[in-house]
């Protein structure tokens, strides 16, 4: 910044000229890279459906649900990833919710206020830990002690039960779609209690001691005060979850057991559509292959922007009612 | 009041319910903190013996069976890195210093960041497939320049969303002292803007870098990988990640061993430049 | 006089604002304390809010407290009901009395305190549910009504709160949907509805127009035929028209405290005084 004793006569600093061209190229430059990340996701898009011409024009809409895979024959079907993807991102939301839940509801009323921020870093560090890495650990580590202790134990609690019993039967084999969700949901559940903690401190205190001051306990006053208050940012929260689980990779594919198979236990080895590319995508041979691949990516793309983009519509509506940004 | 004593029994039992359940919180607690503490500690035990061993670092990628080290796989890693952060960075500094300075209330920004923050979430491995068809196809080989491109565009949309959120906190007096100085928009945005918001670029540019860093999806149909040493961008580059996840499945220890070692590697850069990138932020704030 | 009568008058004078009809009532000495506070004092961290209160606080009788920003007033109305304890910094020493037993230092539950002790706020804080649900939240608390019983306390409340008329056709909406003034009566209701014995009001009407005001101050005098009522308020003139006994507070301390009457009219300290007549604050 120019000081005062270099202005010159007609008021403006010496030593910079006039010239509005240079604000004018600026701003454009600017505009420019905005533009290109505007048109970011459009081209993604495009380039995977031309990139799937192939088996769309030769499927249609029936790719959707055909489970068919046999790369020889060339018969192409995208049902079991994509019942693979939904099936681990259900049960990892289905776990990974209350935990989010529980612990979000612990740093904020819970913790005393030393801990808060010590505790909040820690579990921000399993966001930061690479999806590989959950992958590895998940297969060498945790899957030989699941497979020998606890899941022969379920297997066998729930062999009765009319429902449970199916979903849960087969040999203990250690990976497969239930392992692979119960992985998916340790890595979202950072993303899901930062965005429920930060709405939970959104609650205006008046509100809590309103409630507090009739007589009602802790859990009380989250559960009918706090939870309807933030609703929509909770929501929005849950989302963001899904949509990261929905498009993960790395921690899916080392334990879903790569097997294109539909099967209604979760005990068995299936297929996501991020374990199927990871796998084979670069083993494809032919044209056709490569355009079921590209397709299923198409597929993944779609859902997930569909699920994120839900997300922000409601995490920015909370925002709005709150005069905040989220 | 004669309802509001402690032999109520509805009280008594909401004060139960209430026990049980603030306990259950604090257990989800101690269940998060148990897989950190899991997975830390498995890093650290089957890692570390690799992570200390010199020849890590200087010893190549071997054959089978045989022992080696990471050394291209590092180097590889960090090029790939480099250059991905330098193409996606100014990138989005320059679309964020949009939304943030020019844009405000126009559609065509809000749009934009609605898009960036979908984008900030969208699976990495589609990513990878993008930058394959446009890329990778077209000049029909794989090449460590493809893997920086996946990279940069993993990085673009976080650099976008803090940049912007950065140059917002900036107080509005500031931008107006400068003007009224006479100054161009042009300069203040650059000298002023930039200047006082620096620090949580800064930051958000280490968390990006502490991102891609661990992304195995992107690289894998862009720069897939060499066993040899190569630093040319423009043929298939070793790379931590995908080296890891070879080493890991296949059935060879010493691969394994190394698989290890790499995944301690990286989580310990990730993790650290992560504590570095939030303590930077905290200083400054 | 008539409070409403004595707004109509252009001069707005405190003397004129004074009620005419407690000539005659019971002096301080004379009447039932439902609170005895003694040798009150508070810490936020290291900082002393309050020094050394004691007072006596009359049943069925409303009390206000007022004095200049900073002065202590709403950091005494929250220790009454222990309000303080939800934040760990905050901290109590002394003796507040209701029937005998110390509510700093008392063993029991804080939640059986709160609901003995009702609450109103300076903003309204209606809950996010419905109109009926906002009033049976805290009678749920502890007694299990049938749902006729439930309505009918609903209404009772609704009713004494003057606000039964305009909702009692949309007890299924939200309670944000009412205007400010109502939400504020709502909030006074869902007070009232658990049958505390003493309500403590922090500044009920700083955040309502003038006819919701008027409204709400109507409802606080009929209140105190079966409430004890203690309310902090920034407005002397509302002071002088509402309640019957005024405490003066200064910079944590309790600079004087009487009836209305005598606070407004004939001060005893000249602190008092200087406030009053607007010679600072």
């Amino acid at each position: 910044m120019t000081n005062a004793t270099t202005m010159n006569p007609s008021g403006r600093p010496r030593g910079i000229a006039p010239a509005p061209w240079k604000d004018t190229a600026f701003e454009w430059l600017t505009r420019a890279f905005a533009l290109v990340v505007f048109s970011l996701l459009a081209a993604i898009v495009i380039s995977l459906v031309l990139g799937s011409q192939l088996t769309l024009e030769k499927y249609g809409f029936a790719f959707i649900w055909s489970a068919d895979w046999d790369p020889v024959q060339g018969n192409f079907g995208a049902l079991v990833p994509i019942y693979g993807t939904v099936a681990t991102s259900l049960i990892a939301m289905l776990i990974g919710v209350p935990v989010s839940f529980g612990i979000a509801l612990f740093l904020t009323e819970l913790s005393p206020a030393w801990l808060k921020r010590p505790l909040g870093t820690a579990i921000e560090l399993l966001a930061g830990i690479p999806s590989i890495i959950y992958g590895m650990w998940g297969l060498f580590v945790f899957v030989p002690i699941f497979q020998s202790y606890l899941q022969p134990w379920i297997i066998d609690g729930l062999s009765g039960v009319p429902l449970a019993g199916a979903l849960f039967e087969g040999p203990p084999i250690g990976i497969g779609m239930f392992t692979a969700g119960l992985i998916l949901s340790i890595m979202v559940i950072p993303f899901i209690t930062a965005v429920m903690r930060d709405v939970f401190e959104l609650v205006p205190p008046m509100l809590k001691e309103s409630a507090y001051g009739l007589g009602a306990t802790t859990w009380e006053v989250v559960w009918q005060v706090v939870l309807p208050y933030t609703r929509v940012g909770v929501i929005g929260g849950i989302m963001l979850g899904l949509g990261r689980a929905l498009g993960e990779t790395m921690a899916v594919t080392f334990v879903i057991g790569n097997a294109h198979r539909l099967a209604v236990s979760l005990m068995a080895p299936g297929n996501s559509i991020a374990s199927a590319l990871a796998n084979e995508f670069t083993e494809a041979v032919g044209d056709l292959y490569f355009s079921a691949l590209i397709e299923l990516g198409l597929i993944l793309f779609l859902i997930t922007t569909v699920v994120l983009a839900l997300s922000k519509l409601l995490l920015m509506r909370m925002a709005r009612a709150e005069g905040t940004r989220t | 009041m004669s309802v509001a004593s402690p032999t109520n029994p509805l009280y008594r039992s909401r004060r139960r319910f209430n026990l049980v359940l603030l306990a259950a919180s604090a257990a989800t607690l101690a269940f998060g903190l148990f897989w950190l503490a899991w997975i830390l500690g498995t890093l650290l035990l089957e890692g570390g013996g690799a992570l200390v061993r010199a020849t890590l670092y200087y010893q190549m990628t071997p054959p089978p069976g045989a022992d080696g080290g990471l050394a291209n796989a590092i180097v590889g890693s960090l090029i790939m890195v480099t250059v991905g952060t330098l193409a996606g960075t100014p990138v989005g500094i320059l679309a964020g210093t949009y939304l943030a300075e020019y844009g405000r209330g126009s559609w065509f920004a809000n749009a934009t960041r609605f898009l960036n923050d979908v984008l900030l979430s969208a699976p990495s491995i589609v990513i990878g497939l993008f930058v394959y068809s446009v890329y990778v196809a077209k000049v029909k080989h794989f090449s460590g320049l493809a893997g920086s491109f996946a990279l940069a565009l993993l990085v673009i949309p976080v650099v976008v969303r803090t940049t912007d959120d950065m140059l917002k906190l900036v107080p509005g007096s500031l931008r107006e002292a400068a003007a009224a100085l006479g100054c161009p928009t042009w300069k203040m945005v650059v000298s002023v803007t930039y200047r006082a918001a620096r620090t949580g670029i800064l930051t958000g540019i280490l968390l990006a870098v502490a991102r891609i860093s661990g992304e195995t999806a992107p690289l894998l149909f862009t720069a897939l990988n060499n066993q040899f040493w190569s630093t040319a961008l423009d043929r298939p580059m070793a790379n931590l990640p995908v080296v890891i996840f070879q080493f890991a499945m296949s059935p060879y220890e010493d691969w394994q061993r190394l698989a290890w070692g790499g995944a301690a590697l990286i989580t310990l850069a990730v993790l650290a430049l992560n504590i570095v990138a939030r303590s930077l932020f905290r200083k400054s704030a | 006089m008539d409070a409403i009568e004595a707004r109509g008058a252009k001069d707005l004078t405190i003397q004129t604002a004074v009620r005419g009809d407690r000539a005659g009532e019971a002096t301080l000495a004379e009447l039932q304390p439902k609170l005895r506070i003694r040798n009150l004092n508070f810490y936020y961290g290291g900082f002393q809010a309050l020094k050394n209160v004691t007072m006596d606080v009359p049943e069925h009788r409303v009390t206000a407290f007022i004095g200049p920003s900073g002065c202590g007033k709403s950091t005494l109305l929250r220790t009454l009901n222990r309000m303080y304890s939800l934040y760990p910094e905050q901290r109590a020493e002394g003796e507040i009395l209701i029937d005998g037993e110390n509510l700093i230092t008392t063993k029991r539950d804080v939640s059986l305190i709160r609901a003995r002790i009702g609450m109103v706020f300076q903003k309204p804080t209606p809950f996010p549910m419905s109109i009926y649900d906002n009033i049976a939240f805290g009678v749920r608390l502890f007694e299990r009504l049938t749902r006729r019983d439930m309505d009918e306390r609903v209404e009772a409340a609704l009713t004494q709160a003057a606000l039964w008329g305009e909702v009692k056709d949309k007890l299924g909406q939200s309670g944000q949907s009412l205007s400010g003034g109502q939400q504020q009566r709502l909030c006074i209701a869902r007070g009232i509805a658990i049958k505390p014995e003493v309500l403590l009001l922090d500044e009920p009407c700083s955040a309502l127009d003038p006819i919701s005001t008027a409204k709400v101050e109507e409802l606080i005098h009929e209140l105190k035929t079966d409430y004890t009522v203690i309310m902090v308020t920034h407005n002397m003139q509302q002071a002088a028209r509402v309640s019957d006994f005024t405490a003066y507070m200064y910079l944590g301390e309790l600079i004087e405290y009487d009836a209305t009457d005598t606070i407004f009219i004939k001060p005893k300290k000249s602190q008092t005084e200087d406030y009053i007549t607007g010679r600072f604050g």
